[in-house]
Order: structure tokens, then C-alpha cells, then sequence
């Protein structure tokens, strides 16, 4: 059987968790930004599969399926945010909703 | 003997009678409160007395415990009283000058807007002194001492309004209060030593622990002598006295004369076996006392204030009591307390009299002739001015300052330089004396007599009158009689003065010399300042008369070692030098705090940077270290 190398696995989620955290980062749109942080989420995801796939132990796809209800958990309530915030701002910008400063 | 604790106690009520109801209070009632309370006390005071002759010579004292004050540690202290002859002595004096210059102050502060706080602080002093002389233990006396020095301080400056007052008040709290730091260092040097304070297990222990002329004991009595000094305004504290009479003038008669100054004399008394252990702290009392009757008695011979001529004129004879002490006459100094505290009172008060018939008059150059336009305070005055001059034989003042001079020379501590000093000190009271009188009552009129004292002021007048002239008989020398009531009666509480020197002509030639001496300077005074119709101010040279009218330049001195350079610490200190430090502290984190601020922009997005580097250095700083 073919097995794909562990360290091909982890550069790959590597890649993707650094491509969610910069979508995080750079765009304004607050649904931009969750999906930016599910992409982030899915990367720890595939680096506990592949560790786990590695040790040959259940244990990192166990972990994934905690993601995973994280995950819903987190997304049910960012949209929630997200509505909150269009109801009060009218808008998506992250970046209107700053007034909390120093 | 049960009624013992209400004698400081109705005073104490009625002052809180006074303090708290003074505006439902009409004047008169706030005249029986403030009067009635120090009446019933002084009836108790006498009662207090017939129980102790009576159970005289079997019991010579006794202790009346009302409750624990203090208890902890090792220390237990009670409230408790100690009555013995001394203690009778001087609540009989508080209570019953105190009573007659109540009755008075009902007529000289009638018109005076604060009538009733007048009678507040008036009753809680009386409160206080009492609690002074009759306490079992040095605390409670240090809480009565401290009591009446507040008093003090309250009642100089009752006129607050006008800041000289206020300043007087001041200076009097701050000068005392040295010596009473003293005073409560001596009080924890006896009880690290000793492990009591109750007074009378307090000497016991001394004596038995301590050596003749130990260093300690002498420290811890050079202590309480410091306060003795501070309260009795003796060198080198005497400057506060002439300032004190900014306040009323019964204020005057009552703490500054007749009893809160002999508060120190008092002190010393109490604590004489301390005293008697130590001949060092013995021989500098006398000499405090020599030293300061002098230069009091020659201070008073050149103020213009009449009421300053008085404070003088207290210092200098409580000098007198000092000497006593200082060489162990100890019933000749309460002997002169008591009849000083009836013959200074009765001179306050008649020139009280003066000053209120003149509207306020103090300077003795504008007064003058009163001799007939005030007859009764003339005569009142006159006695109270021959008793304070020794006028031999019909005086108490006689009797009393001959005890002293006699032993100043025949006791075992004495001497010719205190006997000197003595003698001098009378030659100058009988000169300042005379020239008060002449001075006030004969020339011609310069102010007129815009009201003559009522039936209040000249009542207690006469009273103190005639106490200053027959008090005398109840202590007369042997050759003139020999009775020794008062002797006799504290020979229970004070031990007596061995007489060295006693043959008997000598005796009576220096008995002899001091009536010359109280005489002649009388007349030499009648030939000084003789009456005229502008006497002049002064028969000595200018510079030195500027320098006796200001008291020796105590005042100038203190100003300039003490009190100056304090005020130019403090002026530098203005702006707070030491704080400079905390307020730089302050505006460094200040400035932290803005500049951290500005990293809390509400942006999400900066946030999130802040987070992804802040992880990176970390894994980076995981990995590589």
C-alpha cells in the first residue's frame, strides 16, 4: 500500500492553515473572516490525522471529531455575531465595529 | 466614701450638658449648669475632706476603684482615685477657686455671645484637673494633665476670631506639649524598669530597686520634671504663660494662675520619693526655680499690660515652689500653692474687674485714679497685691513665701545662693507689685469707668479677699506662734523638712530680713513710681527695659533656633520636594499607559496580527531554544 510521506501531510496543513490565517488577516468581510478560521480549523484537523495515521493510533482522528464539533459550535455563534453586527452597523466591515478602543 | 468618683464627674456632666444643649440652653441655666456642677463638686470635695480627718492618723489614704481602664499584656491599670492630704488639698483649691471664678465669669462674660461654650471648657477643665490630682495611677493623671492642657489651648483662644489669639493658643499647646513628651518618655522609662504605674507601688519599687542617685531613676525623674517645666512654665518653657492671657481674664485666674500651672508643682509633690532618690534631679528643680523667679519677677517689673505683669508675676512665684521642692520644703511649696492660688485668682479677677470696667483696658498707662471710682475692687486688689508682696504679718502670702525662703537657706539641701536668690526674688515682687498699684488706682483718671462690677464679680472678689489675707494663720513659723494645721495635715502624704540651721535667733533674724526686705521694697517703690500724672515707662535704661519687657528675649531666641528655621523647612517643603519622586513615578506609568493604549485600537484584525507574531516568536523561541 501506498503511504504518503507524514511530512508531505503536515505542509500541507501547514499551507492551508497559513492561507486561512491570512484570509483572517486581510479581508474586512467578518464572513470572510469565519471561513478564514474554518479553513484554519481544518488544517489543525488534517495534522491530527496525519500525526495520528503516523503513531497508527485512533487518538488524532478522535481529536478531529472534536474539531468538528467545535467547529459547528463556533460557526453557530460567529453567525450569529454576524447578524447581531448587521442589525447594529448595517454593514460587514469588520473594521466599523472598532469603537471599543483604548 | 462611696461619692468620690462624681467630683470629676458633675463638673464632666455639666460640660456635656453645655456642649451638647447650648442652643436650647437659656443663659441663665447654662449659668446654674456651669456653676451648680463645680458648687456640688466642691461640696463633695469637702465632704471627701471630713472623711479623711476623720479617719485620720489611723488611715492616711484611700483608694476608690471604679472600673479596669487598661488591661493587657503585664499592664492592668484602673480608673481608680487615691485620696490622701495632698490630694484633699488641691481638689478643696480646684473646686473652690474654681467655684468662685465660675460665679464671677456669670458676670464678666455676660454679654458674651458663647456664654455657654465659655462654661463647656471651663467645666470640662475643672473636669480634667481633678482627674489630674486625685489619680491613683501616672496615666490617668497623664490623660487629666493632657485634658487640662487642651482646655487650655480651647480657652486662650475662645476669642478665635482675632488670629493673635489663635496664635497664642497655638504656642502655648505646642511649648507645653514638649514637656509632655518628656513626661510620657519618664513614664515609659518607669514602667520598663519597674513593670507598674500605679503611683504608690510605683515609689515602693523605686526605692527598693534603685540606689541612692541611680542614673535611671534620675533620667526617668529629669523626665517627669521636663513636663512639671513645660506645664508649670518654668525655665526654659516659660515663654508660652504671658502669651496665654489672650484669653478671657477668669480663664486667666483659673488655669494660669491658680491651678493648672501648679499642676507641675503637683507632679513633683506626688512623685516625691522619685525626687528624694536623686539629689542631681532635686538640685536642678531648685535651681530652675531660683533662675526662673528672677528673671519672671524682673520681666514683670517693666510690662505695660497689667494682665502681663500678673502672667509674669505666676511665673516667678511658681518659681518659688519649684525652689521649695528642690530642696525638699515640700509643705512649704503646697502651702504657697494654696494661698498663691487664693491671692493670684483674686488678683486676676479684680483686674478683670478693671479691664471690664474700662471696656477692655489692659495698658496700666491709660488707667490710673480708679482708686476711688472703684473702691471694693480697690481694696480686693490691695489685698491680694500685699499678699503677693509679703506684706509681714497680716498677709498669707507672708507666711507662706517666709517658709519657703526660710528652708530655701535651712533645709539640708539648701543653701546661701538659694536663700540669696529668694530674697532678691521678693525685693523685685514687692517693687513690680506696688508699681501695678500705683500704676492702676492712684494718679489721675485717663480712662473713665464705664460700668462697675455687680453683685457676681465683687462677691467671689471678696471671698478670695479675705482667704489671701487670713489663710496664712493655718501655717505660721514657731516664732510667731507655731501653728501647723496645714503642715500637720500633709505631713500624712509628704515626709517633713529636716531643719539644719535651727537656732532660733537666726531664724528669726532672716524672718526679719524678709519682712525689711517685702517693706522696704514697697516703699522704695512708692519713691520710684511714685503717683504723677504721666508716670514714666520706665526707670531703667531703654535697651534693658526693651529686653525685661520681652521677657529676657526667650521669645526672640526661640524664634530664631526653633520656630524660623522650621518655618523656612516647611517653606521649602512647600512644594512638596519628597513627593517630586512619587509623581515622577506616577506620570511614568502614565505615560506606559498611553503608550500601550495605543495598541488597543477596537480593530479585530490588528488583534489577530498581534496574536499570530506573539505565537510565532513563541513556537520560534519552543523550537530554537
Amino acid at each position: 500500500m501506498l503511504t504518503i510521506p507524514t511530512s508531505h501531510g503536515l505542509i500541507l496543513a501547514g499551507i492551508i492553515f497559513v492561507l486561512g490565517l491570512v484570509c483572517v488577516l486581510v479581508r474586512r468581510n467578518i464572513i470572510f473572516i469565519l471561513l478564514g478560521l474554518e479553513i484554519m480549523f481544518n488544517a489543525v484537523g488534517l495534522a491530527f490525522v496525519v500525526a495520528g495515521a503516523k503513531w497508527g493510533q485512533a487518538d488524532g482522528q478522535i481529536m478531529f471529531l472534536f474539531i468538528l464539533t467545535t467547529t459547528a459550535a463556533e460557526v453557530s455563534i460567529g453567525l450569529a455575531l454576524v447578524f447581531k453586527m448587521v442589525h447594529h452597523f448595517h454593514t460587514l466591515d469588520i473594521d466599523q465595529a472598532d469603537r471599543m478602543k483604548g | 466614701m462611696e461619692f468620690v468618683g462624681y467630683i470629676p464627674l458633675l463638673p464632666f456632666a455639666g460640660f456635656l450638658v453645655l456642649a451638647l444643649g447650648a442652643q436650647r440652653l437659656t443663659r441663665p441655666l447654662v449659668g446654674v449648669v456651669g456653676v451648680g456642677s463645680i458648687g456640688a463638686s466642691a461640696l463633695l470635695s469637702a465632704l471627701t475632706a471630713a472623711g479623711l480627718l476623720k479617719r485620720l492618723p489611723g488611715e492616711t489614704a484611700f483608694t476608690k476603684t471604679l472600673w479596669t481602664w487598661i488591661d493587657t499584656g503585664g499592664l492592668h491599670l484602673d480608673m481608680a482615685f487615691y485620696i490622701d492630704s495632698l490630694t484633699v488639698v488641691m481638689m478643696l483649691v480646684i473646686t473652690f477657686v474654681g467655684f468662685f471664678i465660675h460665679l464671677y465669669s456669670t458676670g464678666y462674660m455676660a454679654e458674651d455671645k458663647d456664654y455657654a461654650r465659655f462654661f463647656a471648657c471651663m467645666n470640662l477643665f475643672v473636669s480634667a484637673m481633678l482627674v489630674l490630682v486625685m489619680a491613683e495611677n501616672l496615666p490617668l493623671l497623664y490623660l487629666g494633665w493632657e485634658g487640662v492642657g487642651l482646655c487650655s489651648y480651647l480657652l486662650i483662644g475662645f476669642w478665635y476670631t482675632d488670629k493673635a489669639n489663635g496664635y497664642a493658643a497655638r504656642k502655648a499647646f505646642v511649648v507645653t506639649r514638649v514637656g509632655d513628651t518628656a513626661m510620657a518618655v519618664g513614664l515609659f522609662l518607669l514602667y520598663n524598669h519597674l513593670g507598674t504605674l500605679s503611683i504608690q507601688p510605683t515609689m515602693i519599687k523605686a526605692s527598693s530597686l534603685w540606689p541612692h542617685g541611680s542614673g535611671t531613676l534620675t533620667l526617668a525623674t529629669l523626665l517627669l520634671l521636663g513636663g512639671a517645666v513645660g506645664k508649670s512654665a518654668q525655665l526654659p518653657l516659660q515663654t508660652w504663660l504671658p502669651d496665654a492671657m489672650a484669653g478671657p481674664t477668669p480663664v486667666s485666674a483659673l488655669i494660669h494662675a491658680a491651678t493648672m500651672v501648679t499642676a507641675g508643682v503637683y507632679l513633683i509633690a506626688r512623685t516625691h520619693v522619685l525626687f528624694m532618690l536623686s539629689p542631681l534631679a532635686m538640685t536642678v528643680t531648685a535651681m530652675i526655680g531660683a533662675a526662673t523667679l528672677l528673671i519672671a519677677g524682673f520681666s514683670a517689673l517693666c510690662q505695660h499690660d497689667i494682665k502681663r505683669v500678673l502672667a509674669y508675676s505666676t511665673i516667678s512665684q511658681l518659681g518659688y515652689m519649684f525652689l521649695a521642692l528642690g530642696v525638699g520644703a515640700w509643705s512649704a511649696a503646697v502651702f504657697h500653692l494654696v494661698t498663691h492660688a487664693f491671692f493670684k485668682a483674686l488678683l486676676f479677677l479684680a483686674a478683670g474687674a478693671v479691664i471690664h470696667a474700662l471696656h477692655g483696658e489692659q495698658d496700666m498707662f491709660r488707667m490710673g485714679g480708679l482708686k476711688n471710682r472703684l473702691p471694693l475692687t480697690f481694696w480686693t486688689f490691695l489685698a491680694g497685691a500685699a499678699s503677693l508682696a509679703a506684706l509681714p504679718l497680716v498677709t498669707a502670702g507672708f507666711y507662706s513665701k517666709d517658709m519657703i525662703i526660710w528652708e530655701a537657706y535651712a533645709s539640708p539641701l539648701g543653701g546661701y545662693g538659694f536663700w540669696l536668690a529668694a530674697m532678691a526674688g521678693a525685693l523685685v515682687t514687692s517693687l513690680y507689685t506696688s508699681r501695678m498699684v500705683i500704676l492702676t488706682f492712684f494718679g489721675t483718671v485717663k480712662t473713665p469707668v464705664h460700668h462697675p462690677p455687680g453683685l457676681s464679680m465683687t462677691l467671689p472678689l471678696s471671698v478670695l479677699a479675705v482667704l489671701s489675707l487670713t489663710a496664712g494663720f493655718m501655717e505660721t513659723p514657731h516664732t510667731l506662734g507655731g501653728v501647723h494645721i496645714f503642715s500637720g495635715l500633709l505631713h500624712y502624704a509628704l515626709p517633713e523638712t529636716k531643719i539644719v540651721q535651727s537656732r532660733i535667733t537666726l531664724e528669726i533674724l532672716f524672718q526679719i530680713l524678709a519682712a525689711t526686705t517685702a517693706v522696704g521694697g514697697i516703699v522704695w517703690a512708692f519713691f520710684l513710681y511714685k503717683p504723677q500724672p504721666e508716670p514714666a515707662p520706665s526707670r531703667l535704661p531703654k535697651s534693658i527695659d526693651r529686653f525685661l519687657f520681652s521677657g529676657w528675649g526667650f521669645d526672640g531666641l526661640y524664634d530664631r533656633v526653633f520656630v524660623r528655621p522650621y518655618l523656612a523647612l516647611a517653606h521649602l517643603d512647600k512644594n512638596d520636594i519628597i513627593d517630586r519622586f512619587y509623581l515622577a513615578l506616577s506620570q511614568a506609568s502614565l505615560g506606559c499607559n498611553r503608550i500601550f493604549s495605543l495598541t488597543q485600537n477596537g480593530r479585530l484584525r490588528t488583534y489577530v496580527w498581534g496574536m499570530g507574531i506573539g505565537a510565532a516568536v513563541v513556537i520560534f523561541m519552543a523550537v530554537t531554544l
